[in-house]
């Protein structure tokens, strides 16, 4: 199958500056700053259908162009590589991989939008690939394609690495801003959008990696060709799915968006593992409510994961066969979700370690029928906190409680879970 | 006391920084690796480099999950305990190396060899359970392979 991000790969080590360069790389962004203007390179980008990697799935295209151009004044390029969604590890695969499409897609997004000085954000833990990225931007620097006047075009851009130090709400956007500028990391009030007021105070996007890295493919093939690329008339491009849990093989596997959910757990996971039925899955990473096998055949792709009820989120497929008792997972997920509130608002602080409490008495025997109410109430109060990770901490429980309350009066009535001997 | 070299690197680093606690990550970061946790008197020297005041370096230094402001051991072993880890019998594991160790679970050995704490997801998800030491992370860790890696870093150092 066709690959766009995974095609420059080589087996057990990172792709070369030369075997890049010489298998199609850096030729869109010659192509773009020869023959393009910047507001060609974003009508392309629009055009192409591309939506957001890193959870939200907003237009990359549309989201550049809320940038205004007449403001004075410095503006910036953020790369998130934060990815500590649990179950996410895409970002990882590619980067260690292939730093170089990133690094060429940065400065296509760049010229675009007009940013002289772009970040990466890269969080603990993923020294491999901020090694692979300090490389290829130093190879990238020596060969003219970053730095001052690149090419010759008289478009100057850098890119510096910001290693973080391990906290997951730096990944949301607002947040990483804070980061960044070495605040600690609680999220801003929006308005005034990033796009408007971000970084220092300036103009500024955010973007995944994986939507980066897909823009060179689409300015050098064409908005129509990276459309055709997914599975459906509907979808647009591929998308790095990484699979963990009770499959045969987890992988992270580049896919055409679109793909059936059943397809990839069995085309392209190897099934489940021995001894092991599907049971569930959390189709997007840990803030998405649950699939079942009633999802078989939801095509993985924005609109229909809404459409049926949960989110594509970061494409974190997390699998759990028949043995595993779903309010426990939800008790992990919760768990996590309340260790890494920032603590700003109220509902977040104070509201996930109560759904922890009401997780842990369900889960241990303790639990009544008047707490399932108040699980689900809280799924509606949290939408109140101040950013979205309160509110994604509430997607499993949700699916928890529309899929699977079944199971969860079962530990109630029992007085002990029905998963465990 | 930081050597004049570190302090010049340091400051370096601040000069090239668009404002200055854009730095101050890297320099909690330096100063860690020098002392082996952020003590007290690297929180005052950082601010000194920063120009902060030491409180502003407090509130940065407890936000971050591989900051530590209490002593730990030489060698730090972050447990994911995150779902995919958790669902591969990542609990158990967690376990089982503190009962390697001899210590619960947040505990410092005590020779001061290792410090064993839980952390969030690794971006390893497809091989886990997973566990960091350093700046390595191991993936599909048994008890086994745990044990063995322990032994190695003892030996190491
Ligand atoms: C709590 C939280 C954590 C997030 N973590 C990440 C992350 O690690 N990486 C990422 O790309 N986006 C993350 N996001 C989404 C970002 O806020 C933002 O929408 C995204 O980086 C935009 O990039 P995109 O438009 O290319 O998807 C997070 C959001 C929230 C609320
Ligand atoms: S929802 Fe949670 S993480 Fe977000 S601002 Fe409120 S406390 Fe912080
Ligand atoms: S859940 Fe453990 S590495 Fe991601």
């Amino acid at each position: 199958m066709e690959q766009i991000l995974l095609r420059h790969n080589k087996p057990g080590r990172p792709v070369t500056f030369y075997e890049y360069s010489s298998e199609g790389g850096f030729v869109a962004l010659k192509k773009a700053l020869n023959t393009m203007s910047p507001d060609d390179v974003q009508q392309a980008v629009i055009d192409s259908g591309l939506r957001g990697r890193g959870g939200a799935g907003f237009p990359t295209g549309k989201k550049w162009s809320f940038v205004p151009r007449n403001l004075p004044g410095p503006r910036w390029l953020i790369c998130n590589c934060d990815e500590m969604e649990p179950g996410t590890y895409k970002d990882r695969v590619l980067l260690e991989a292939n730093p170089y499409s990133l690094v060429e897609g940065i400065v296509l997004a760049c010229y675009a939008i007009g940013v002289r000085h772009a970040f990466i954000f890269i969080r603990r833990g993923y020294e491999q690939a901020a090694a692979n990225l300090r490389r290829a931007i130093a190879e990238a620097t020596t060969a003219g394609l970053l730095g001052e006047n690149i090419l010759g075009s008289g478009f100057s851009c850098d890119i510096d690495l910001h290693i973080s130090a391990g906290r997951y709400i730096c990944g949301e956007e607002t947040a990483l801003m804070n980061a960044l500028e070495g605040k600690r990391a609680n999220p801003r009030a929006k308005p005034p959008f990033p796009a408007v007021k971000g970084l220092w105070g300036g103009p500024t996007v955010v973007n995944n990696v994986e939507s980066l890295a897909n823009i060179p493919s689409i300015i050098a093939n064409g908005p129509q060709w990276f459309k055709d690329t997914a599975a459906t008339p509907e979808a647009a491009g591929m998308k790095l799915f990484c699979v963990s849990g009770h499959v045969a093989s987890p992988a992270c596997v580049e896919l055409p968006l679109g793909m059936k959910l059943g397809e990839i757990i069995e085309g392209h996971c190897g099934g489940m593992r021995p001894g092991s039925t599907f049971k569930s899955c959390l189709p997007g990473g840990a803030s998405t409510p649950y699939f079942t096998r009633d999802h078989w055949d939801v095509p993985m792709d924005f609109d229909p994961v809404a459409k049926a009820g949960s989110r594509l989120g970061t494409g974190g497929i997390v699998v759990f066969d028949q043995h595993t008792c779903m309010v426990a997972v939800t008790l992990n997920l919760v768990r996590f979700y309340a260790r890494e509130s920032c603590g700003w608002c109220t509902p977040c602080r104070e509201g996930l370690p109560y759904v922890v409490h009401l997780l842990e008495l369900i889960e241990s025997g303790y639990g009544s029928a008047e707490h399932i109410a108040i699980l689900r109430e809280h799924v509606q109060h949290l939408n109140y906190s101040f950013c979205a990770l309160a509110p994604g901490a509430m997607g499993p429980v949700d699916g928890l409680l529309r899929h699977f309350e079944e199971e969860v009066r079962e530990h109630i009535v029992k007085g002990k879970c029905p998963c465990r001997n | 006391m930081i050597p004049e070299h570190m302090r010049h690197e340091l400051q370096s680093r601040i000069a090239a920084a668009v404002t200055n606690r854009e730095a101050a990550v890297d320099v909690m970061k330096t100063l860690q690796a020098h002392y082996g946790w952020l003590t007290d008197e690297a929180v005052i020297e950082a601010a000194g480099l920063l120009e902060l005041s030491p409180l502003q370096v407090e509130e940065l230094a407890t936000f971050y999950e591989m900051i530590y402001r209490r002593p730990v051991g030489r060698h730090v072993i972050h447990v994911c305990d995150s779902i995919s880890c958790w669902a591969m019998g990542g609990e158990s594991l967690l376990q089982n190396i503190a009962g390697l160790l001899g210590i619960k679970v947040g505990e410092t050995t005590p020779d001061g060899q290792f410090t064993l704490l839980p952390c969030c997801c690794l971006g390893n998800c497809g091989q886990a359970p997973t566990l960091m030491i350093g700046d390595a992370i191991f993936g599909a860790v048994t008890v086994e392979s745990a044990s063995e890696l322990l032994d190695k870093k003892r030996r190491d150092s």
